[in-house]
């Protein structure tokens, strides 16, 4: 097993947080696990990027230019990346902040789009957009589900927002309903 | 089994430095290696050790050089630019034989830079820097668990020849986050050292020195300290040798590169492509016999590194005089993706 994603949006959107989630998630599966953070000179609002793969085998390389998913929260990263996507694999695209005549994938890659941010505030927390993301990404892959997300999402979330548990789950949950109701 | 936790390479460094028993860290910023002394200036005070936010890299440098020569395990960690102005104390603590441990998390060069990955810093840590004839050992991890045991093991090495330890990481090492077992592998071993100046109660004077005016004083110095290079080179190569057994070409690459070519090897292989992997651990001393073994049956060799080829001539001088030697370097902040060492790969097999 073998999978590589890129999850991208722009500071403050929770890109690193879901993405941690992942990771973690992978390792109490004791998967083999990478995660590769963009660093350096970030300003507040610029593009975030994080590359994150499992494998049952030793990884090599923790950068990838042909992920299986792509997250994109906004539109600069969905730009930068959708060329890398081949037919076959998932792209999620926040289309609250993604105008649709930008997403130009190559035939065959399956495309989710969702409304993140309005689902987000009519769940009464615009914050919770990344949550939802996550919710539909895991519920395209076989070897992750709800209950290995509530396992380590403690672990992720600081302590001084603990109370914020729950709500986060319910999004989650949220992004899994809307995914399993969407023909792809 | 040890529990693993999920840790950026700075900070699998960082905690290895504490769990070596360094006790004291000197260093000026510059990323992109500020997650270390971030995490030592939280952490090192509890356990009684002492971390300085130096004024320059020349003042850390030779803080480190100080204590060093007391007998207690110090550190500095920089990147390219500060490495360069640690370079008269590195040689200074060469020349009086003063143990320490200097990081260097690569940016890309030359001058200020950038701060993306790079390993353009390779001729300068391997061989030389500084003046004179001297050596430090190098040390490559390509993973976030060899930050904290070459951390542990640089500290050793150190001490065991009285040499610096320099960690040469580049950026991605040090950004990254993998599981991580953070406790040492074995128990860390911290040798006598009864040349340190602790104070001279009860013993003869004695002097850590690099100043040698006698005649013929400075040459004998030397050949000391070549016979004792002659022992590390004997004594610590470190390599990993993958998937070398069938191969009909050998990758030559260490730091992010070597994990990239992981991924590009499996590539050529699912291609009926047979390739292999050896990475070096150990950069000074160098697996040149290793290396030459293996090139008298895998005659066709690709280096990559992330610069225009400076360990390339590490592997010319080792590899059989026949051995077909092909280069692939991505400078200035450059990272391959594995399909594009794929390329070259399918390009030195049809050479």
């Amino acid at each position: 097993m073998y999978y590589d994603v890129i999850m991208t949006g722009f500071g403050g959107q929770g890109i690193q947080t879901i993405s941690l989630i992942v990771a973690l998630a992978a390792m109490e599966k004791n998967l083999a696990v990478t995660y590769l953070p963009s660093y350096g000179v970030e300003k507040r609002g610029g593009r975030t990027d994080v590359y994150v793969i499992l494998s049952d085998e030793e990884i090599g390389s923790p950068i990838t230019n042909r992920p299986k998913a792509l997250l994109a929260m906004d539109v600069i990263g969905l730009v930068f990346y959708q060329d890398m996507l081949e037919p076959g694999s998932l792209l999620i695209a926040n289309t609250s902040l993604i105008p649709e005549s930008k997403i130009r994938v190559k035939e065959g890659v399956c495309v989710l789009k969702v409304k993140t941010n309005e689902e987000a505030i009519a769940m009464g927390n615009p914050k919770m957009a990344n949550m939802i993301t996550l919710g539909c990404f895991v519920s395209q892959l076989g070897f992750l589900d709800l209950n290995d997300l509530k396992a380590v999402i403690g672990q992720v979330i600081p302590e001084r927002l603990k109370e914020t548990i729950p709500g986060n789950i319910k999004a989650i949950e949220r992004g899994l309903e809307i995914a399993g109701s969407m023909k792809m | 089994m040890t529990e693993k936790k999920l840790t950026k390479g700075n900070i699998a460094l960082a905690e290895g430095a504490i769990q070596a028993g360094c006790r004291f860290y000197f260093g000026y910023p510059i990323t992109p290696q500020n997650d270390i002394p971030e995490y030592l200036a939280k952490n090192l005070p509890r356990v009684g050790g002492t971390f300085i936010p130096a004024e320059s890299e020349i003042a850390s440098i030779n803080m480190v050089l100080g204590v060093g020569a007391s007998g207690e395990r110090a550190m500095t960690s920089s990147s390219g630019p500060g490495i360069s102005l640690m370079q008269e104390g590195l040689s200074y603590m060469a020349g009086s034989e003063i143990p320490g441990l200097v990081v260097n998390i690569m940016r890309c060069g030359p001058g200020l830079g950038g701060i993306s990955p790079t390993q353009g810093d390779y001729t300068q840590a391997v061989h030389g820097g500084g003046h004179g004839d001297y050596r430090n050992i190098v040390l490559a991890p390509a993973s976030v668990q060899e930050m904290f045991d070459l951390t542990i093991r640089g500290f050793e090495l150190a001490d065991k020849y009285r040499m610096v330890s320099v960690i040469l990481a580049d950026a991605m090492v040090g950004q990254f986050q993998e599981p991580c077992r953070l406790t040492p592998d074995h128990p860390v071993t911290m040798p006598e050292k009864p040349w340190a100046l602790k104070g001279r109660a009860g013993r003869k004077p004695q002097l850590l020195k690099s100043l040698y005016l006698g005649p013929g004083e400075q040459e004998a110095h030397n050949q000391d300290l070549q016979k004792k290079y002659r022992e590390v080179e004997r004594n610590e190569i470190m390599c990993e040798e993958s998937l070398l057994n069938d191969a009909d070409l050998m990758i030559v690459a260490f730091g992010t590169p070597s994990r990239i070519a992981k991924t590009a090897i499996r590539m050529a292989r699912e291609k009926g492509m047979k390739v292999g992997l050896l990475r070096p651990i150990t950069l000074y001393p160098f697996p040149s016999q290793q290396l030459h073994e293996h090139s008298e049956r895998i005659r066709k060799i690709l280096v990559v590194e992330m610069n225009t080829g400076q360990m390339l001539y590490d592997v010319k001088i080792s590899a059989h005089k026949d051995a077909d030697i092909s280069f692939y370097g991505r400078p200035g902040g450059g990272v391959p993706f594995p399909n594009e060492v794929l390329d070259e790969i399918v390009k030195a097999m049809e050479k």
